[in-house]
């Protein structure tokens, strides 16, 4: 499935003579749950806010289901949901008063709301407190709301800006099941983040903004190998003649790098590939004469990517 | 994929009407307008802030209707207007209802306002309410009607308490005229009700402080209660300035002073007032807003020339709201929506 539900051609704001998004082009599938990452102040809450006609685009096209949100808001945010980073509620209002009051605003009949906002209440866990004033909610509940909110306009995507911004761990794996859980709805879902391992965790693809642009964009794997050069990083240890296995290891098909952990000689050797190496490592460590004592694989972090990649930026403007 | 999408289709017609919609926003600006007046009107009035309004002029009805009663019945009840006398008569030390009125007024609608706008940005609920399916206007707009039909709500309230304490301590019932007449200047209180509240709205969206807007608005009162009198009469002597002591010179003095005067809303509530409640009013020439009672002499004017009278006043007071509120419009629109 490819179709694309968020486009954006040549997407550019300046605030006076400050460009904070510069000629954007962002395409987002349909089902896909895309993480847009970056540095603060690279655009990425901009670009959120005219995805939904909160802001007024300097130039260029956008399609959020096909409708422009300059032209068409009240479409597109009849469609789309949105979780503003720092969410709020009406502290003087219970959960589910504040609730009504987004189900009015979008429409929603009296029984029809009351019946989503059990449900989905229900289902971020909030149930005990949903006659409990907003101002009693800790930070989790709050956001927990916010998602409750998403739940009842049962919108075709969503969007979120910095969804688990303080939350505890286990609030954030909570949290990060909840968006699994709508992914697997076929709700297409976009959000930013500045937790690297839990964009990862959840994220089809991801988009790295920089400047108001984005600079590198796929899967993890895909940017695992364009900026580490290799995606995958298969760890051994083996006794035997160090520069026989080495060789072996170097030639293998796949294998873009090799390097040692720790300076003694006893240290690990760590292969950066473009695949799952595993079985021919071990084939070629037996076929060197080498006795195999640990062998693992471990996917590439989008942590060391981001460190990679803006070490190079940063490399590059010293130049 | 096996579970159905709801709404498939909806990207065909989208385009379609792209086209007609070229130019135009999609749907009515006031889409959800109701539902922002019900929510805050329930706002306001389970605020504890209105509670104390209410009770304060609950208070001051009450205590000058009483003292009025009092007067009226010690004097002689040959008045043909005697309920509208319930509204304007003066007991010492109480001044008369009207003269409260011209200053709790203004309090209740900044105090309904002033953080209507900057309220939201600072509970962070701007973003997740503009982002449901509405325009700026009907929020906007829902504010400010919420705060008129809160207004409208508590001061009707009063209108029919001071009514029914006058057909009990009077013991006759209104006439229809008394009625149509102490009506209309119900209407005219809310008016005037409407600039100050538009005038909050303007500062609520200025500042993100609800406390300085409160305070700006405030000063805005206190110039125009206090100070623009005493500014007006020294323009007037300063431009028309009386040299020789004619009686042109006299009257060309007095007109521009009443006209400088009449850019102050509380002179335009209280000229309204007085044409309403005093039928005798003829003209506002030498009427002062301290001198509400006493000194009109003759036949009362029939309904219609009165409501002729205070025609340009009521239409004044709806113009200044209407500009007030298309200058918070203008503001709130350009804001950045961020919070
Ligand atoms: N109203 C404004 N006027 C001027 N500059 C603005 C305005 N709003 C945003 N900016 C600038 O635009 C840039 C992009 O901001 P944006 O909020 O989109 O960044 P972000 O990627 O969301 O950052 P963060 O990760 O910190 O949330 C920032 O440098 C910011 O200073
Ligand atoms: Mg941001």
């Amino acid at each position: 499935m490819s179709e694309l539900v968020i486009e954006t051609h040549q997407l550019t704001k300046r605030y006076g003579n400050f460009t904070a998004v510069d000629s954007l082009n962002l395409a987002v599938r349909k089902g896909e749950v895309y993480g847009m990452l970056g540095p603060n102040g690279s655009g990425k809450t901009t670009t959120i806010l005219m995805l939904l006609g909160l802001t007024e685009p300097t130039a260029g096209r956008i399609r959020v289901l096909g409708f422009d949100p300059v032209r068409q808001p009240l479409s597109v945010k009849a469609r789309v949901g949105y979780l503003p980073d720092a969410v709020g509620f009406y502290d003087n209002l219970t959960a589910t008063e504040n609730l009504i009051y987004i189900a009015k605003l979008n429409g929603i009949n009296r029984t029809e709301a009351y019946h989503r906002i059990d449900e989905a209440l229900e289902r971020v866990g909030l149930s005990h407190v949903a006659n409990h004033k907003v101002s009693t909610f800790s930070r989790g509940m709050r956001q927990r709301l916010g998602v409750a909110e998403l739940l009842i306009k049962q919108p075709e995507i969503i969007i979120m800006d910095e969804p688990t911004l303080g939350l505890d761990p286990e609030a954030a794996r909570q949290f990060l099941q909840m968006i699994r859980e709508l992914k697997e709805e076929h709700i297409t879902i976009l959000l930013s983040s500045h937790l690297l391992h839990q964009v990862q965790e959840v994220c089809d693809r991801v988009g790295l903004f920089h400047k108001g642009r984005i600079v590198l964009e796929g899967t993890v794997n895909e940017l695992a190998q364009r900026v580490l050069g290799g995606a995958y990083r298969v760890k051994l240890q083996a006794e035997g003649d160090k520069q026989k296995l080495a060789e072996a290891l170097q030639t293998l098909p796949g294998v873009v790098n090799l390097h040692y952990n720790g300076t003694n000689g006893s240290g690990e050797i760590i292969l950066e590939t473009t695949q799952d190496l595993r079985p021919e490592a071990a084939r070629a460590v037996v076929e060197a004469g080498g006795r195999l004592q640990t062998l693992s694989v471990e996917n590439p972090s989008l942590d060391e990517i981001y460190a990679q990649y803006f070490e190079e930026v940063d490399h590059g403007a010293a130049n | 994929m096996a579970q159905q999408i709801k709404q498939p289709t909806t990207i065909q017609p989208a385009q379609s009407r792209q086209q007609v919609a070229h130019r135009t926003r999609e749907g009515s600006p006031w889409t959800g307008l109701w539902a922002v007046v019900a929510k805050d009107m329930a706002d306001h009035l389970t605020s504890a802030r209105m509670r104390i309004l209410e009770f304060l002029i609950l208070l001051t009805a009450g205590g000058t209707v009483i003292a009025a009663m009092q007067n009226i019945r010690s004097t002689v009840a040959q008045d043909r207007f005697v309920f509208l006398r319930l509204f304007t008569t003066a007991q010492e030390p109480l001044p008369a209802f009207v003269g409260f009125l011209g200053f709790l007024v203004p309090l209740i609608a900044i105090a309904l306002a002033f953080d209507a706008v900057n309220g939201e940005f600072n509970q962070r609920t701007m973003s997740r309410v503009l982002a449901q399916p509405i325009y700026r206007d009907a929020l906007l707009l829902g504010k400010f009607l919420a705060g008129l039909f809160t207004l409208a709500l508590v001061l009707t309230a009063i209108w029919l308490l001071i009514m029914g304490m006058g057909i009990l301590g009077l013991g006759v019932p209104p006439t229809g005229e008394e009625v149509a007449r102490s009506l209309l200047f119900l209407v005219v209180t809310i008016f005037y009700g409407g600039i100050w509240l538009a005038l909050a709205l303007v500062f609520s969206t200025v500042f993100r402080q609800p406390a300085t807007a409160a305070l700006a608005s405030i000063a805005v009162w206190l110039f125009f209660t206090i100070f623009w009198g005493i500014i007006a009469r020294l323009l007037a002597q300063a431009i028309r300035p009386i040299e020789v002591g004619t009686v042109q010179e006299v009257i060309s003095q007095t007109t521009l002073l009443q006209i400088l005067n009449r850019i102050s809303p509380n002179t335009l509530y209280v000229e309204a007032t007085v044409g309403l409640l005093l039928p005798a009013t003829r003209s506002f020439g030498l009427v002062l807003p301290s001198q509400l009672q006493g000194a009109i002499l003759g036949a009362p004017l029939p309904l219609g020339e009165s409501v002729a009278l205070i025609w340009p006043h009521l239409t004044g007071l709806v113009a200044v709201t209407i500009l007030l509120f298309a200058l918070a419009y203008v503001l709130f629109q350009r804001q950045e929506i961020r919070a």
